[in-house]
This record gives C-alpha cells, sequence and structure tokens, in this order.
C-alpha cells in the first residue's frame, strides 16, 4: 500500500502543533498555562500555534474566570481528532514501509 | 521523511502525552518513609497490649474473653487508633513534603491538571475506605479493620496509578491480596498489615526511588 504525502497533515509539520494536539488529545481539555508549563514555550509562541490549530478548527477554545483569574482551556474537536490519527497512522505506516 | 525523523516524531508525540498526564513529581522517597512509619506503628501497637491481653485484640465483643479486654482500665483500642492515626499523618505530610521538593527540583508545578486527576481518583476508594472502617469500628467488627486498611488503600493505589507511574499499580494489587488474606486469617491482621503498609512500601519506594529519583538529581 502507498502512503501518499498527502496522508500527513499541513498543519503538524510544526513540532510544537503536533504536541499541542497530542496533550488535547490525550486530555479532555488543557488550559494555556499548563500547556506552556508543559512545551516550554513563551506566551506568544503557544498564543501563534493555537491561533493556527484553531484555523484549521482542529481545537476549541473555551475562555472562562477561576474566581479572578482569566482560565483558558482548549478542546481537541472531533474534526482535529480523526486528522492527528489520520497523521499518527501515516507516520505509524511509514515505518512499517520502510522495514520491508 | 527520514526513518529517524519519524520515529523521533512518533516518540514525541507518546512522550508529550505521558507527560501531560501523569503526575510524575511523585517521591519514591515518601514510600520509604510511610513504611517506616508503619512499622514502627505496628510495633508500637503490638507491644504497648500486655501480653495476656493480645489474643483478644481483634476478636468482636460477642467471643468469649473479650469482657477481660474490656474491663482493662486503659482503653487500648483507643491508643491503637491514634497510632494509626499518627502514621497516617505522618506519612501524608511527609509524603507532600518530599513531593513539592522534588517538583520543585524539577521545575514542575505540584498542583497541576495530573495531580488533581491523580488525587480525585485516589481519593474515592480512600474515602470509602475511611468512612467503611469508622463503620466497622463503631460497630464492633474489629477483625475486618485491618483487611479493610489495606484492600481500600490497594484500589486507591489501582485508580491513580493511571495519573502517575504505572508501577503504582502493582503495589496497590499486591496490598489488595494481602488485605483479602488478612480476613481469611484474622489473627495475622496485623502482622499482614505491617507488611503492606511497611514492608512493601519501603520495597516499593527504594525501587521507585532508584528508578525515577536519582536520574534527576543527586540526593
Amino acid at each position: 500500500m502507498k502512503i501518499t504525502l498527502t496522508d500527513f497533515d499541513k498543519a503538524f509539520e510544526n513540532r510544537i502543533r503536533l504536541q499541542i494536539m497530542s496533550v488535547l488529545v490525550a486530555n479532555e481539555s488543557y488550559d494555556f498555562n499548563s500547556l506552556k508549563d508543559l512545551l516550554a514555550v513563551t506566551d506568544g509562541n503557544l498564543a501563534s500555534h493555537l491561533k493556527a490549530l484553531e484555523k484549521e478548527e482542529y481545537i476549541s477554545v473555551t475562555k472562562s474566570f477561576l474566581g479572578r483569574k482569566p482560565n483558558t482551556r482548549y478542546v481537541a474537536s472531533a474534526k482535529g481528532i480523526t486528522a492527528f490519527k489520520k497523521h499518527l497512522y501515516a507516520l505509524e505506516n511509514l515505518i512499517k514501509q520502510q522495514k520491508g | 521523511m527520514e526513518n529517524k525523523e519519524v520515529y523521533d516524531e512518533i516518540s514525541s508525540i507518546k512522550n508529550i502525552m505521558e507527560r501531560s498526564t501523569r503526575f510524575i513529581s511523585l517521591s519514591g522517597l515518601s514510600g520509604v518513609m510511610a513504611g517506616i512509619y508503619a512499622l514502627i506503628g505496628s510495633w508500637l501497637a503490638y507491644n504497648i497490649i500486655p501480653e495476656f491481653l493480645k489474643p483478644y485484640v481483634f476478636i468482636p465483643d460477642d467471643k468469649p474473653g473479650k469482657e477481660l479486654f474490656n474491663k482493662s482500665n486503659v482503653n487500648y483500642l483507643f491508643i491503637i487508633l491514634l497510632i494509626a492515626a499518627a502514621v497516617l499523618l505522618l506519612s501524608i505530610g511527609t509524603g507532600i513534603w518530599l513531593t513539592s521538593r522534588k517538583a520543585h527540583r524539577n521545575r514542575q508545578s505540584v498542583w497541576n491538571q495530573s495531580s488533581r486527576a491523580l488525587l480525585s481518583s485516589g481519593l474515592i476508594p480512600l474515602l470509602t475506605g475511611g468512612c467503611f472502617i469508622i463503620i466497622l469500628l463503631w460497630q464492633h467488627y474489629y477483625m475486618v479493620i485491618a483487611p479493610a486498611c489495606l484492600i481500600f488503600y490497594g484500589l486507591a493505589l489501582v485508580a491513580a496509578s493511571q495519573y502517575t507511574y504505572g508501577d503504582v499499580k502493582w503495589l496497590g494489587l499486591l496490598d489488595v491480596i494481602l488485605g483479602l488474606l488478612a480476613l481469611m486469617m484474622p489473627a495475622y491482621g496485623l502482622l499482614l498489615w505491617a507488611l503492606g503498609f511497611g514492608v512493601l512500601h519501603i520495597l516499593y519506594g527504594t525501587i521507585m526511588y532508584y528508578k525515577y529519583d536519582r536520574e534527576n538529581n543527586a540526593d
């Protein structure tokens, strides 16, 4: 079975974006600051990657308040989870193929 | 894409998924300390009861010989409970302290999504067990208390193992088995309690310390 290059999602070409998606697939939701701590990136860097994923409709955002502190939570959308899984399968198949 | 790049990509995905769901600042050393407290507590509890009363400690009120135990001036049961409470509080306190220290060293937060999940998943069996034991005490079913401690604690560990080191699951299962054994052999209740909370914790704590704590920093 030939794996076409289109099976790899352009949105996940960036390592940080792939990691963000991985976290949101493994957890029901995750908040901005926890993502920042986990991925060790700056506010701005993280925000731009999240915006890109939001644009693809792979994730959705909910802004609320925890007392007086703003809390921004992200959830992977069904579309995003499907795209992620597809990307993952493509990666695994590539290894299987190259193993011969 | 190069083969190595693909491997790197897949392992980075797995790695970040684990890191985002599991609380890995749990200190193995705190397991060792809890084990030591439990052994000391068991030894104290065993020796505080005078020799002639030892056979009657864990039997219910309606069994012969219990009047002897109940007539004694000192409330041994109360003392044993105090010892148990002290072991519990010391273990929790030491655990929190050592875990916070480890988290700080790893530059991770103690209170985050994974630690919250860890606590909430473990607290349900734990609180249920606590209520169960209190009711047992109230109804004088003393023989079931040591088994109940081991079983509910073991179940709590199995539940919580999802959100921290997976190895904890095996300690939980072993404690459940010891608890069931204690239920079958009431005379060995205290011994099995000491084994499950004392010896096993020292063993596990040491293994976890060498497996996880040392790689980060020499203690």
